[in-house]
């Protein structure tokens, strides 16, 4: 295991990028939060700040799964499932941003 | 095939969005490192999605004396530019991880230089909302 070991620790950096990733996401749906909380008395903006949550809870999943993946010295690439879900869900924050801002 | 340009490109980029275990059919595997750079490339460009659906919400939360029209103008600006960043980095990676599969060049793209002008544009539009509003 450990002679198989990538000398630039590619695999390593990887998961160290999606969790920075997630950091982001993270300060994106405190945000998002922070608005559904602050203008609660719309129903929209409740139900953005939401949605929103769930969808952060969403990437948190993805990134675990991928960063488990990772975990081996020879990872495989990631299918276009990993990079798809995870715009989706960025996509899906700016749709309900919309929906609390607007 | 290699004539059928942008479009087939396009087309064929949108096939492999819904069968996404053909992308592994074409050309051979690249050295995994390659395509973890490619995956951390992908992530730098989701991050920046981010940052900019981050600004959109800060423009929106941190900036309330601007008027009504202005605020939400400038917040849709950001929400559609993080929205569409997070696309088209998809995209570019599919199309840079069949470019190593097949042993082509990588991808050019005008994208960066776009969203560069775009974030200088709503930059100097935010500073001169903010400074009119302080002068008043």
């Amino acid at each position: 295991m450990t002679e198989s070991r990538d000398p630039g620790l590619q695999p390593e950096r990887t998961r160290l990028a999606w969790r920075r990733t997630t950091l982001s996401c993270t300060v994106v749906a405190v945000l998002a939060a922070r608005q559904g909380l602050h203008d609660g008395r719309s129903p929209a903006g409740l139900l953005g700040g939401a949605l929103s949550l769930l969808v952060w809870l969403a990437f948190l999943g993805l990134a675990h799964r991928r960063a488990r993946e990772l975990d081996t010295p020879r990872p495989r690439a990631a299918g276009l499932r990993y990079p798809a879900s995870a715009a989706l869900c960025v996509v899906a924050l700016a749709a309900f941003a919309v929906a609390v801002v607007v | 095939m290699s004539g059928s340009g942008e479009r087939g490109g396009l087309a064929r980029g949108l096939r492999l969005w819904f069968a996404p275990e053909r992308i592994r059919e074409e050309g051979r595997t690249p050295d995994y490192r390659f395509s973890l750079a490619n995956e951390r490339t992908f992530l730098a460009w989701l991050r920046t999605a981010l940052a900019l659906v981050g600004g959109g919400f800060a423009v929106d939360q941190f900036l309330p004396e601007l008027r009504w029209g202005v605020r939400v103008a400038l917040a849709l600006a950001l929400l559609g530019a993080g929205a569409l960043c997070a696309l088209r980095a998809v995209n570019h990676w599919v199309r840079a991880e069949r470019a190593m599969r097949r042993g082509e060049d990588l991808p050019v793209s005008r994208f960066p230089v776009l969203l560069g002008l775009l974030v200088g544009a709503v930059a100097a539009a935010m500073v001169l909302v903010v400074l009119l509003g302080r002068l008043r």
